[in-house]
């Protein structure tokens, strides 16, 4: 060997090193081990509780092994997308369905339709449609349901009763009269329903239901003018003006179980979650005294949101297969079965909810008439900032600020501003 | 070599670390801010447009922008003249000949600097609650109908204000009980010699020897109530009807939420040329009061 060439190999040597403390701080999967080791993030309780799945993964197949993340849903978003920016993503990720058109958009997920077509695990068929929807943008498949999260009336059925009712609202004619009889209950102050002010849920909902979409024209306008979004937006501030509802934020209500308990107020509009702890934090003189309904529409069964998190594969992602097979796993219904156990959440797939504790819930059961009923909310980058904004004018509505005119008028035009860039690029494209 | 070569050898290194880690990313972000830049040029560079002084014609026109700037000038007016006042009377009684268990009281009052925003504000959440707080509870005592303190949106930033100022002026009263022992004695003994009250001898002696420390405190404390940040962030999210969205949370969200970096950059300059004109009229005028 040469002198410079041994230079060379201690310079190598020294650089190996390097890589090999960094590597050992940055706890890299080691090569010469033959293991994969999967980066998954999950957030919230899910993050809790899938441990407990991935083990079982990990047992089925020896040779991978998940690391799981959790990650806090205040911060999730950001965290994905400064994982994005600087080349950090993991293997995969659950993802709010609302965040899959974004980060489709961006690239930076691995398009899912090629393995899907071919798995004998996922099969769309069995998913409640408006769910698989939330996850194809311009005919692609960026995500997998793996729970879903519609929001539907929980109510106290001793206060309907009280008010002379023996069922639960069918249309918002009927839910109108309930309201506003449960408002003159004799007894002290309270409400009809809870509707916080720094939810923008419980008005996407009720706009949602209406005929016109919320944005036209291929997402590139803001369509909150149309009469459908009129109608939704004066239902949700007559539930203001005639104070059936408080003007108060969740923030406000220490407690939201205990003053469901007390009967400040007896509708909420909630999702599955609250199940389980309705049940855990109620009283036992309430039990059978509260339940769930799907939600009413302007005439007749309503729709709901399809929310909920779809698992996604990053497109940086080198170990693409391996992540596949664990969205295989997790989407098995007899895994995904175990996942409501362990959860709460509800599962999207209909065999799933056959032959599980579920079919036999009382309070699930609504949530599954719902489910064949829910619709996605636009697929544009810029929706979740858009229903940010629709938060914030209702809550100016709702303090009295702003006639339902004035506030759809003032959403279409911070929606077209928010949706400027993504006119130019449209036309770009098809100028192209 | 020359004594002056010297020199810039000494400061070279330091100088290079200035301009790597401060001058380049601030005209990195100056760059930024005559940019679109946002998620969509994130996911490919040429969705990038350069849109020159538009982000801050923008802004301009934007009317959260002008509530974050109000809030925030509500919350520095309000908020550093009382953070001042409460700091310097504690700072006084501490001082003062009978004030007993000095350690005990110049501990407890500085506790709060050092505990946790978080931790702290989630506390003050439960004192704050309409019907179940303590504070509404003691006014309740006296008569007074309970106030929606975080949720009325007249009373969420003066709540803030109360928290932050119970937060911060321990720091303050810290700074002040050093210049308060350094005034010479003699001082106090000549005045009381001329006969002076208790109340003279605060107007005449205290006052003009702390002269300098409040410049100080007071340009620090202007400084650190312009970026009010993470009380919001906690306490309120900026709400209710965006009555506590300060300039820094609205950057925050325009960048970091909707990463419309871009127009964040851009809220970022406005708030370096706001904090730099207010600054040198303070320490101008100031400074013309403290030197006689």
């Amino acid at each position: 060997m040469t002198e410079a060439g041994a230079g060379k190999t201690g310079r190598h040597a020294r650089w190996l090193s390097i890589a090999a403390l960094v590597c050992g701080m940055a706890a890299c999967p080691r090569p010469d081990s033959g293991e994969i080791v999967l980066e998954f993030w999950a957030m919230g309780r899910e993050g809790e509780v899938v441990a407990e799945l991935t083990r079982g993964f990990e047992a089925r197949h020896p040779g991978i092994r998940v690391n799981v993340q959790q990650l806090p849903w205040q911060g999730a978003h950001e965290k994905l997308l400064t994982a994005f920016v600087g080349d950090a993503t993991p293997d995969l990720a659950q993802m709010g369905n609302t965040w899959v058109p974004e980060f489709a958009t961006l690239g930076a997920l691995a398009a899912l339709d090629p393995a899907a077509a071919t798995s004998p695990v996922v099969e769309q068929e069995d998913y409640f449609p408006g769910i698989w929807d939330t996850n194809v943008i311009d005919d692609r498949l960026f995500g997998v349901p793996w729970y879903v999260d519609t929001r539907l009336l929980f109510y106290r059925r001793d206060l309907l009763a009280q008010a002379g009712f023996d069922h639960p609202p069918r249309s918002w004619e009927e839910w109108r009269q309930m309201l506003i009889a449960i408002k003159r209950l004799p007894g002290a102050e309270h409400y009809s329903i809870l509707v916080p002010l720094n939810e923008f849920e419980p008005l996407l909902l009720l706009g949602l239901q209406q005929e016109e979409p919320l944005l036209r024209d291929d997402g590139r306008w803001g369509n909150f003018r149309s009469a459908g979004f009129r109608r939704a937006l004066g239902f949700y501030l007559e539930l203001f003006e005639q104070e059936l509802a408080p003007r108060a934020t969740n923030t406000q209500i220490s407690n939201v179980w205990n003053e469901f308990a007390r009967g400040y107020f007896a509708f909420y509009i909630t999702g599955p979650w609250n199940i389980g702890e309705f049940k855990r934090r109620l009283p036992k003189e309430l039990e059978g005294h509260w339940m769930t309904a799907p939600l009413p529409g302007p005439s007749g069964p309503g729709l709901s949101n399809a929310g909920g998190s779809s698992l996604v594969v990053f497109a940086d992602s080198r170990r693409k297969e391996a992540a596949w097979k664990l969205i295989e796993y997790l989407s098995q219904p007899e895994i995904q079965r175990r996942f409501y156990a362990l959860s709460g959440d509800l599962p999207p797939r209909r065999s799933s909810w056959a032959g599980s504790e579920l079919s036999g819930d009382v309070h699930a059961a609504a949530f599954r008439e719902q489910l064949e009923r829910v619709e996605p909310t636009p697929k544009v980058p810029e929706w979740e900032r858009i229903a940010t904004e629709l938060r914030i004018v209702a809550e100016q509505a709702a303090h009295g600020g702003l006639t339902v005119d004035a506030a759809v008028e003032e959403l279409d035009a911070r929606a077209d501003r928010i949706l400027e860039k993504r006119r130019w690029i449209l036309t770009r494209e098809t100028g192209d | 070599m020359k004594t002056s070569h010297a020199g810039w050898v000494f400061v070279t290194p330091a100088l290079f670390m200035i301009a790597v880690f401060f001058l380049l990313p601030v005209l990195a972000a100056l760059g930024l801010s005559l940019t679109d830049f946002d998620i969509y040029a994130l996911a490919r560079l040429d969705n990038l447009r350069f849109v020159g002084g538009g982000n801050y014609l923008r802004l301009l026109q934007t009317p959260l922008f002008w509530k974050a700037l109000g809030n925030t000038l509500f919350f520095v007016l309000v908020g550093v003249p009382l953070s001042i006042a409460v700091s310097l009377m504690a700072a006084l009684l501490l001082h003062s000949a009978v004030a007993r268990g000095k350690a005990i009281f110049r501990t407890a009052l500085f506790a709060p600097v050092v505990t946790t925003l978080v931790a702290v504000a989630v506390i003050w959440n439960y004192l704050l609650h309409t019907r179940y707080g303590l504070i509404n509870d003691l006014l309740g005592r006296i008569g007074i109908p309970p106030i929606n303190w975080l949720g009325d949106p007249r009373w969420a930033m003066p709540a803030i204000i109360l928290f932050a100022v119970w937060k911060n002026f321990g720091f303050n009263m810290v700074i002040f009980l050093a210049a308060l022992q350094s005034i010479p004695e003699e001082l106090y003994e000549a005045a009381r010699i001329e006969g002076a009250t208790a109340l003279q001898q605060l107007r005449f002696v205290t006052l003009p020897s702390l002269a300098p420390t409040l410049v100080l405190v007071s340009i620090l404390t202007m400084a650190g109530y312009f970026q009010l940040f993470a009380e919001p962030y906690v306490m309120t999210q900026g709400g209710p009807l965006q009555s506590t969205t300060s300039v820094l949370y609205f950057m925050y969200e325009e960048g970091f939420k909707w990463w419309n970096l871009g127009s964040a950059s851009a809220v970022a300059f406005l708030l370096f040329l706001l904090m730099f004109a207010v600054t040198l009229v303070q320490s101008f005028a100031l400074r013309r009061w403290s030197e006689p």
